[in-house]
């Protein structure tokens, strides 16, 4: 037997260790050491009218969906119908922060595309995003009456995600 | 009772594969005629189980039997019949039950056309493919059954995925399995020529054809795939480096290498263990492959619904198959390791050089593919690796194959005179550079990207053709030149096809997202757009808004185009279908996007695409896959059969 011969059967050893481990991770989900905390304190201009300031203590009282988004996001073409949808539906207030992204453009995008958002805040620098530790666009923050993030969806919010965790929660707590 | 015999006949068919294994390895080892007498027959009766199996599930859909839990989760009383019947391999359990199919109608097929192989040869072959029908059979009634009755029976099921009602659904998938598990075959080739000890020209020549028809399935399969997202997903994209599009691409290009490996170890008994090793890689990335897409550890757009009792039957399957050919290889590659010399500039160096280069892309992309997964296994975060990762790592690879691709069917065996080539090609080289260099002027602004792209065209088309008129010009009788020399060009003037439609695409295309109210017009690439009216349609099981444009280029209709956003009853997720005008040289793509509720007149989001040369991309494929058809029917695959017919029927040969 040659040693050489070896090398692939070694290669695909490695390649087993990390696909097991990988069997034991859920890659949709990032634990977020923010849920069940206190949503970080923010005031930003909003979108349309940014002479007017939005924070996040203004929602107090109430159950609220935070959504990232920006007009460069390809996911958040996709999850948009669904947002379109859910904004309809009126359940909840949707605000949405355009996360390190031109005023302009974001303006652009929901003239196109339709604004599923209550209203909409700049966050051209990406601060408000660090704070929420925020990976990647889109990400949405379920938040509720007493300023709690109690749920995080990563990823755009599909119709399943919705369904299954997100209004249930909202339910319960509306309550 | 129907879905009883076939859930029956998948038990019955495990007992048969189990004994068409076992004989096949332990009479092949100890020369039983007898035993290795039963791998036809044996691997005939495990195809008509199968068959039946799948028979069964067909009727299910068919009949809206919704007590079949499977049925009743991918399918619907007012599902159109045709996506019933496809309906069978749209979810987990059922495209596992035609992955079965498809690996024993190649064994079938084996059965049948082996008659130019030594039993021993065959039986092994039959019993490697039966080991490997044991683990799907396995893992089909253990956790993935798609028989199993619902107790308390849904009045409806909850249909297909919208996404999966086209009819790419009816060709993709089939065709794409039977590529992936065409790669079976050469591996079961391989592992009986471990088994055997013996690997020579003679072996090479039987495994040939047979590696060849599953390249070509799967060059067909991935390339109705990427045509199915391009014109379905709606955005304009024909290929995304999804995972799961990687891991039917990477046995692909494993496979490409294969198939140019076994022409060195037919012609020349050279580059074995390459051979071998490629053969098994190949069937591994095809493993590997459903295991990624069935376990859940990557995430993807086609992933199926997961469950991680599946994802370890799978890894402990792939260290089985994988690990266990591996660890052949790796006792007896010391045999079938064989000298034989060519020289630096010979056809063996550059066919080895462009398999190096195959097999360094495909390692690149599965590097891509896992790269998630490895940092998250290593606790450094969760990322994801985009289209720039591969697009820049791919195309610095390929460029230099299609290079090296020319000079490889330009040089002779074994030793061939550097000075000679370049006398030979630099007339060509000059040609191509500058119709390489010049073509993008007529196509709009001048990149170098695309220049280098075209110039490697014309550098393959060029010297096909002039390979070609050499060969007619020095043989007596132009009938007298093999088919699989035309095939091998053709082939090669397939991937040139596929690159001018991929370098069009990349250099050229325009893309605008625009407001359009009825009577608003858009201009894309001199094509006007103009949004004449919006109706509302209802089709079998969904609704849908249709938009009506007309496509006006100098002041003329062309034709209407009828774009539509559909909302199925079953999800409330819409779904873009879009409108396509093409023809040879563009398609211009019309998508019909969200109603804008902002104004007072009614007014839609549109995504309108100007694609040139896109469909030769899919065309070079398809030439790439005839050439490949052409070389597997060589008439020097079938001479034994042919000489043997002869002689029964008392005519001399």
């Amino acid at each position: 037997m040659n040693r050489k011969a070896l090398i692939p059967l070694g290669i695909f050893a490695v390649l087993v260790v990390f696909l097991a481990i990988g069997l034991t991770r859920d890659p949709h989900e990032i634990p977020s050491p923010l849920i069940g905390k206190p949503a970080p304190a923010f005031t930003a201009p909003r979108l349309q009218n940014p002479q007017q300031q939005f924070s996040g203590k203004d929602m107090l009282g109430k159950v609220w969906l935070l959504n990232t988004w920006a007009s460069w996001c390809v996911a958040c073409r996709q999850e948009h119908p669904i947002l379109m949808e859910f904004a309809k539906t009126k359940t909840i207030p949707v605000v949405g922060i355009d996360y390190k992204d031109k005023d302009t453009e974001g303006l652009k995008w929901l003239a196109r595309y339709g604004d599923p958002y209550d209203l909409s805040i700049t966050d051209q620098d990406g601060r408000i995003g660090i704070d929420f530790g925020v990976y990647g666009v889109p990400e949405s923050f379920l938040i509720d009456k007493q300023g709690i993030i109690r749920y995080k969806q990563i990823g755009p919010v599909t119709q399943e995600a919705l369904r299954d965790k997100i209004l249930p929660l909202i339910r319960e707590l509306q309550k | 009772m129907i879905p009883e015999i076939g859930h029956f006949s998948l038990i019955l068919a495990l007992f048969v594969a189990l004994a068409l294994g076992t004989l096949g390895v332990i009479g092949g080892q100890q020369g039983r005629a007898d035993w290795m007498a039963l791998a036809r027959p044996g691997a005939q009766a495990l195809w008509a189980l199968a068959a039946l199996s799948f028979c069964c599930l067909t009727y299910a859909f068919y009949t809206n039997d919704f007590s079949v839990s499977y049925v009743a989760q991918h399918s619907n009383s007012k599902l159109p019949d045709i996506y019933r019947i496809a309906g069978v391999w749209g979810g987990h359990e059922g495209s596992l039950l035609l992955w079965l199919v498809m690996l024993c109608s190649w064994m079938m097929a084996i059965s049948l056309f082996s008659r130019q192989l030594p039993d021993v040869m065959v039986s092994r072959v039959l019993a490697v493919m039966g080991l490997v029908a044991v683990g799907f059979l396995l893992f089909m009634l253990i956790t993935s059954n798609p028989f199993l009755r619902l107790s308390d029976i849904p009045p409806d099921g909850r249909d297909l995925n919208p996404l999966l009602q086209d009819p790419g659904l009816v060709f993709h998938p089939p065709m794409l399995y039977m590529g992936y598990v065409g790669m079976a075959v050469p591996f079961a080739f391989s592992i009986a020529a471990l088994l055997n000890g013996r690997l020579d020209a003679a072996w090479a020549r039987w495994t040939r054809p047979w590696a060849t028809a599953a390249w070509i399935c799967l060059t067909i399969g991935i390339s109705m795939g990427s045509w199915w997202a391009y014109y379905e997903l709606g955005w304009g994209g024909w290929w995304f480096w999804d995972p799961v599009e990687n891991a039917s691409f990477l046995p692909w290009l494993v496979g490409t290498a294969l198939i140019h490996s076994l022409a060195v170890t037919e012609k020349r008994g050279l580059f074995r263990s390459w051979t071998i090793m490629l053969s098994i890689i190949g069937f591994s990335l095809s493993l590997l492959g459903t295991f990624l897409v069935r376990s859940g550890v990557l995430t993807s757009v086609h992933a199926f619904a997961t469950d991680p009792k599946r994802g370890v039957f799978i890894l402990l399957f792939l260290v089985v198959v994988v690990g266990g050919s591996l660890a052949l290889f790796a006792a007896r590659s010391g045999k079938v390791r064989a000298g034989g010399a060519f020289s630096l500039v010979s056809r063996e160096t550059f066919l080895l050089i462009n398999n190096v280069l195959l097999t360094t892309a495909a390692a690149a992309v599965l590097l891509g593919t896992l790269y998630p997964l490895i940092v998250d296994a290593l606790n450094l975060g969760k990322l994801s690796v985009g289209p720039p990762y591969f697009n820049s790592v791919f195309a610095p690879l390929m460029l230099p194959v299609m290079f090296f691709m020319v000079l490889g069917s330009y040089a002779r065996w074994k030793n061939d005179s550097l000075a000679e080539l370049g006398k030979k090609l630099r007339p060509l080289a000059i040609v191509s550079v500058l119709l390489g260099c010049s073509a993008p002027l007529l196509a709009g602004p001048w990149s170098w990207l695309v220049a280098l792209s075209l110039t490697l065209v014309f550098w393959i088309v060029l010297s096909s053709f002039q390979q070609i008129y050499r060969q007619l010009k020095d043989s007596v009788n132009w009938k007298a030149i093999p088919i699989s020399y035309w095939g091998m060009h053709l082939a090669h003037i397939g991937i040139a096809v596929c690159v001018v439609g991929i370098t069009m695409v990349k250099g050229y295309e325009t893309e605008k997202d625009v407001r359009m109210g009825i009577g608003d017009t858009v201009e894309v690439a001199g094509y006007t757009f103009k949004l004449t009216g919006i109706s509302e349609v209802a089709g079998p099981n969904y609704n849908a808004d249709r938009g009506v444009v007309e496509l006006i280029k100098n002041g003329k209709v062309l034709r209407t185009l009828e774009p539509e956003k559909r909302t199925y009853f079953s999800s409330t997720m819409p779904m873009t279908e879009t409108a396509i005008d093409s023809n040879l040289v563009r398609d211009v793509y019309v998508a019909l996007g969200e109603r804008l509720q902002d104004g007072a007149s009614p007014a839609w989001a549109m995504r309108v695409y100007h694609k040139p040369f896109v469909t030769w991309i899919w065309g070079g494929c398809l030439l790439m896959a005839l050439g490949g058809a052409m070389a597997a029917l060589d008439r020097r695959y079938r001479r034994k059969a042919l000489a043997s017919k002869a002689l029964s029927q008392g005519v001399p040969a």
